[in-house]
């Protein structure tokens, strides 16, 4: 006999569940006026021809995509050469933003662990506290972020009396000083989904684990980890995506040397210096990339979860 | 402790802050035995399960598997395995996988884990069902695969935490037989924690009735229904008729008593059993109703309860206590009215006075 005998009511086969197509129309609404129709605009934009002072001439073109990948030009007199600078701009954005969905992996998994095992008061504090840093507007703590790690900030001044550094250490500016601002200000997107998880899970499966011999480390491993992948994959979603198109941190905290795709994309909208078109097709080149990476990871699981 | 003791418990005691869960309990579980832990819910029997596990340390005491003192091991270092309570089957693993996570940390070959795990399957009957998660079985096929997985390793013993507590009442019938031939042909020592008499009486070599997380009787099913220690043995195996006596003289294992009737009365006696103010225990089934002018009791038929193929009828006495009788329900049975006034008779070896 094959289905599911769990006993358990599932929403879709009960009434109390609705039919649930009108409870989607305000987010569909939404989704359609504030998402479709500008990425939609966009990608005619990304065609087009730019005007010098802002703006667009409507006139099909593929120079924006032209000037992104090729340097002289796919359509010149003299044979093209890819051009590396905005694909390395890309590279170290994906690097950066993958770097930051490690750390922030690193440090939530345990965090998440530990809030998800408090009893039931303490959690609730332990949650709020997560929260805490969404009262302030995300400019305003990377600026402080900025003070306080500068030259001659609260941070080296510390150490400087201590003595433990003669020198301040160099971090505005750098890869680094990028690096934090990331890791700070997605690290709850990595700990409320992963702490999620955890909640639900039966402590009675590590009991078992260890029933039959397994150590801790291969509890952890073989099932631990699997059991909330669900909740780690959510956390890694939510903080690489949007660090990949951060611009906040980079701009404030990079400076112009460490420009990441947020950033450059910013720039062409921003000013006489900017050029839609071309800011347009670099936003279609990051979009397809993070449809073309969450399709590969759609597909990996529906095959996992068949297999 | 002898040569073919398998599990010693010894003054095990254990402590959470101010609860005693176990007190000084002593036990010795022996080769190829059906060992139950019998008691209500909160008497410390799932501890004392957990504990020869390794899930809790004991506060002080020791156990000892096959003569070697594993208080101090943590559980993946102890040769027992665990059938849980939930069953607690790994939800991303199928049966096959579930089965063989034990054997794969045993360091043998692949053959052999594939070999065992066939073998385990074919013994729980699941070998249609490999491929499956626990999340597309049902209740009574998930507990198979959690007897599967806890017996692949060949443990030395065999801890089921109320394994069938899930399971509808037809199907615990029919699992309770194949758990019995299950320990029959593996030969390892199963330790059975249920709060259910029936189960207990029905399955077990031996049983030991837990309450308070102090030990009130061990002894084989028939020893623990016909002969219990104390009250508590006496009123949670089965039901039973606690009679009020005053006792006279109490020998070897007899005791000589005088009934509520004033009628002197001998009869068994526990271990223990003093002069003074005690209880008689007699079962239902073992009193007898006769004519008002005779017997041991008397008194009046105050209410009838229907079981189906047998009838409870209780009969309030003088001083307002109630004894209840087990009558069968045939066509030539009389039972006799309510308000209708009887006597009531019981032999000898029907009634045993036990340690308050």
């Amino acid at each position: 006999m094959a289905g599911n005998f769990s006993g358990k009511t599932k929403a879709n086969n009960s009434i109390y569940a609705g039919s649930g197509t009108w409870l989607m129309m305000p987010s569909w609404l939404m989704i359609g006026f504030f998402l479709l129709i500008p990425v939609g605009i966009m990608l005619v934009y990304s065609f087009l021809t730019k005007e010098f002072r802002g703006g667009v001439i409507w006139e099909f073109s593929l120079a924006a995509y032209d000037q992104f990948f090729f340097y002289r030009g796919l359509f010149g007199d003299e044979p093209p050469t890819i051009e590396w600078t905005y694909i390395g701009i890309f590279w170290r954005s994906i690097w950066q933003a993958g770097l930051a969905t490690i750390l922030c992996l690193l440090i939530g998994f345990p965090t998440a662990w530990f809030i998800a095992t408090r009893g039931g008061k303490n959690r609730a504090i332990w949650l709020f506290l997560i929260t805490i840093p969404y009262w302030v507007n995300l400019l305003i703590r990377t600026i402080s972020m900025k003070f306080l790690i500068r030259d001659n900030g609260p941070f080296n001044e510390f150490l400087l009396s201590l003595g433990v550094i003669n020198e301040p250490i160099h971090m505005i500016n750098t890869n680094f000083a990028v690096q934090l601002g990331l890791f700070y200000s997605y690290l709850p997107f990595m700990v409320l989904p992963i702490y999620a998880s955890v909640e639900r899970y039966n402590f009675s499966l590590s009991e078992a684990a260890a029933d039959l011999y397994a150590t801790q480390w291969v509890t952890l491993q073989k099932v631990i980890l699997p059991v909330v992948k669900p909740g780690i994959i959510a956390g890694c979603i939510l903080v690489f995506i949007p660090s990949l198109g951060a611009f906040l941190a980079p701009d404030l905290l990079g400076g112009a040397k460490n420009f990441m795709i947020g950033s450059l994309i910013e720039e062409q909208f921003k000013g006489n210096a900017g050029n839609w078109p071309f800011g347009a097709a670099a936003s279609m080149i990051l979009l397809s990339m993070v449809l073309v990476a969450l399709l590969y990871y759609a597909r990996e699981q529906s095959k996992s979860e068949a297999g | 402790m002898t040569a073919n003791t398998t599990v010693s418990i010894q003054s095990v005691t254990k402590r959470f802050g101010d609860f005693v869960a176990l007190n000084n309990v002593s036990l010795n579980i022996q080769d190829n035995e059906f060992f139950t832990l019998l008691g209500p819910s909160g008497c410390g029997k799932t501890t004392l399960l957990r504990t020869i596990a390794g899930f809790e340390d004991v506060t002080s005491g020791s156990i000892l598997l096959q003569g070697k003192d594993i208080a101090g091991l943590p559980p993946n270092e102890r040769p027992v395995n665990t059938v849980f309570q939930q069953y607690a089957l790994f939800p991303h693993m199928n049966v096959t996988e579930n089965v063989m996570f034990g054997l794969q940390r045993l360091g043998i070959s692949n053959k052999e884990i594939n070999q065992r795990t066939s073998e385990v399957l074919e013994l729980v009957q699941l070998t249609e069902f490999t491929k499956r998660l626990p999340s597309q079985l049902s209740g009574g096929q998930q507990q198979r695969v959690a007897l599967a997985r806890a017996l692949a390793p060949r443990p030395k013993v065999l801890l089921l935490d109320e394994p069938l507590s899930a399971l509808d009442l037809k199907l615990r019938q029919a699992v309770r037989l194949e758990l019995q031939q299950i320990q029959h042909e593996t030969g390892i020592t199963f330790i059975f924690v249920t709060h259910d008499q029936e189960e207990a009486l029905t399955m077990s070599d031996r049983i030991a009735v837990i309450a308070g997380g102090k030990l009130q009787q061990v002894g084989s099913p028939q020893e623990i229904y016909e002969s219990p220690e104390n009250k508590f043995v006496a009123d949670f195996i089965g039901e039973t008729n606690l009679i009020e006596v005053s006792v006279t003289d109490v020998s070897d294992e007899s005791a000589g008593c005088t009934l509520p009737s004033g009628v002197d009365f001998q009869c068994q006696a526990a271990h223990g059993a003093k002069v003074g103010l005690g209880h008689l225990s007699v079962r239902p089934e073992r009193v007898s109703l006769v004519s008002s002018d005779s017997g041991l009791l008397q008194g009046t038929v105050s209410r009838h309860i229907y079981l189906g193929t047998d009838m409870h009828v209780e009969v309030t006495m003088s001083d307002r206590e109630i004894v209840t009788v087990r009558v069968q329900n045939s066509v030539d049975n009389h039972v006799p009215a309510i308000g209708d006034n009887v006597g009531l008779n019981f032999e000898t070896n029907a009634a045993r006075l036990l340690v308050d």
